[in-house]
């Protein structure tokens, strides 16, 4: 594995954005950068800026306003990037799936890699799913390098 | 022993000696930097009660970005982070070498414009914002490096860097205040709190990233890299203080960045404007009132 793809496994600079969450999810990502459960044990690091990004995590219902938000976000992480949905809202619209204003999950307008259930997940659930994601981004590392040497 | 041929061949082994030193301080610097940074999240992190990524962390950041994609908003931007990073890597060579400390703080003030220039050449109204602050900061910190490289010259009637590393006396000695001048704007240069303004290493969510809110990928790399040697040339100005047996000068420079980690940890973002009161009262006073005392002990011209 080269530098730059090992590197990559340890250093997920995470965007965090709130498609219309009720606030318990993001207050449970919030969480996991406090002592207790400090995710920056793993390099994780919350940033404001999708250009720095390399995981989207996206909490809440989509409504039908923050949708093309979210889209906009998605295209300005630059590749490599993962996206992971925390909570039941985000992943299929949860209590609020037939409101009139809300779209659906996440995955209605961005391919989503890793779902974290839960109402509201717990923050070693969306440690768990970090862990996920990475595990995912070595086995796309792996089949792409396959690709390039055959 | 006097003959010339010997003489030159000697000068020119020296010469070759300084230029290898130069050349492995320009190779060693990044990875010092890295490492003081890496230092500096766990400590960070153990201030604040939390375990802290590995030291290397800031290594994997860069590698990871080295390899992203890039996303630019203009050309220009590159051109200035480039040269940014370059003007970096002079700087320490000049210091390495001995050279004129006019010019190495000249150097240093022109690597901060290209910043600024990078800042203002793309249309994000958040960059435009931190190239604002970032200007705003070199006007807090640039008098004081001016007035140190004059106090340097007042004390030994050179600029010469060189001089500083042959001379028997610690510039420590005739120029304390100096130092305590330099030690506060070295916060302000590290872009440390109170003084994260253009661009902060922490609160992510203050306007953004500021003056790098364009930069991603490689480029935002090349800035943490030239962020390194930033911060290895300004503990090498601290170490110049007491450059006599070197290491002594090193030891105050390692407690200089440690004390900077600290205050950093625990004071909250001040304004902007109090910023500049600060620096231009605290650390001018404590410079003319320096100067003057050299200009009496030592005489001028
Ligand atoms: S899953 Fe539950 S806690 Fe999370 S945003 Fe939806 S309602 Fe709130």
């Amino acid at each position: 594995m080269g530098l730059i793809e090992a590197s990559r496994l340890k250093s997920p600079w995470i965007l965090h954005y709130d498609t219309g969450s009720c606030n318990g999810c993001d207050i449970e990502i919030l969480a996991c950068l406090t002592p207790l459960y400090d995710i920056e044990r793993f390099g994780m690091v919350n940033m404001g800026n999708p250009k720095h990004a390399d995981v989207l995590v996206c909490t809440g219902a989509l409504n039908k306003r923050s949708a093309r938000v979210l889209k906009n976000l998605y295209e300005q992480i630059p590749d490599p990037k993962l996206v992971m949905v925390v909570g039941t809202c985000a992943i299929s619209g949860g209590v609020f799936h037939n409101c009139y204003n809300v779209a659906g999950g996440a995955d209605k307008v961005i391919p989503v890699d890793v779902y974290v259930p839960g109402c509201a997940a717990r923050p070693e659930a969306i440690i768990d799913g970090v862990v996920k994601a990475l595990g995912r981004l070595a086995e796309l590392q792996e089949v792409a390098r396959g690709k390039k040497s055959a | 022993m006097n003959d010339p041929q010997a003489v030159t061949q000697q000068i020119m082994q020296q010469q070759l000696m300084t230029i290898g030193l130069a050349m492995l301080a320009v190779i060693i610097a990044p990875f010092a930097g890295g490492f003081l940074a890496g230092l500096d999240r766990i400590l960070t992190a153990r201030l604040q009660g939390r375990k802290g990524p590995p030291v290397w962390q800031p290594f994997y950041d860069v590698f990871k970005l080295l390899g992203k994609n890039q996303i630019t908003a203009s050309r220009m931007q590159l051109v200035w982070m480039y040269a940014y990073l370059a003007i970096m890597v002079f700087c320490l060579i000049f210091i390495a070498l001995g050279l004129d400390m006019l010019l190495t703080v000249f150097l240093l003030g022109f690597a901060g414009v290209c910043l600024v220039l990078g800042g203002f050449s793309s249309k994000s109204p958040y960059s435009h914002f931190g190239a604002n602050r970032e200007l705003v900061q070199m006007l807090a910190y640039e008098p004081v490096l001016l007035l140190m490289a004059l106090a340097v010259y007042f004390q030994n009637k050179t600029f010469l860097i060189s001089r500083i590393y042959d001379s028997n006396e610690p510039l420590m000695y005739s120029m304390w205040p100096i130092f305590i001048a330099l030690v506060i704007i070295i916060t302000i240069k590290l872009r440390k709190s109170p003084f994260d303004f253009s661009t902060c290493h922490h609160a992510h969510q203050e306007i953004v990233r500021g003056i790098l809110t364009e930069y991603s990928g490689s480029y935002y790399a090349l800035f943490m890299i030239a962020e390194w040697y930033e911060i290895i040339i300004l503990l090498w100005l601290v170490a110049l203080f007491w450059a006599v047996p070197l290491w002594v000068g090193v030891l105050i420079a390692l407690a200089v960045y440690f004390l900077e980690m600290f205050i950093d940890n625990i004071a909250a973002r001040m304004t902007i404007g109090w910023m500049v009161k600060y620096s231009w009262v605290a650390a001018m006073v404590l410079c003319m009132t320096n100067l003057v005392y050299l200009f009496i002990k030592r005489g001028v011209f």
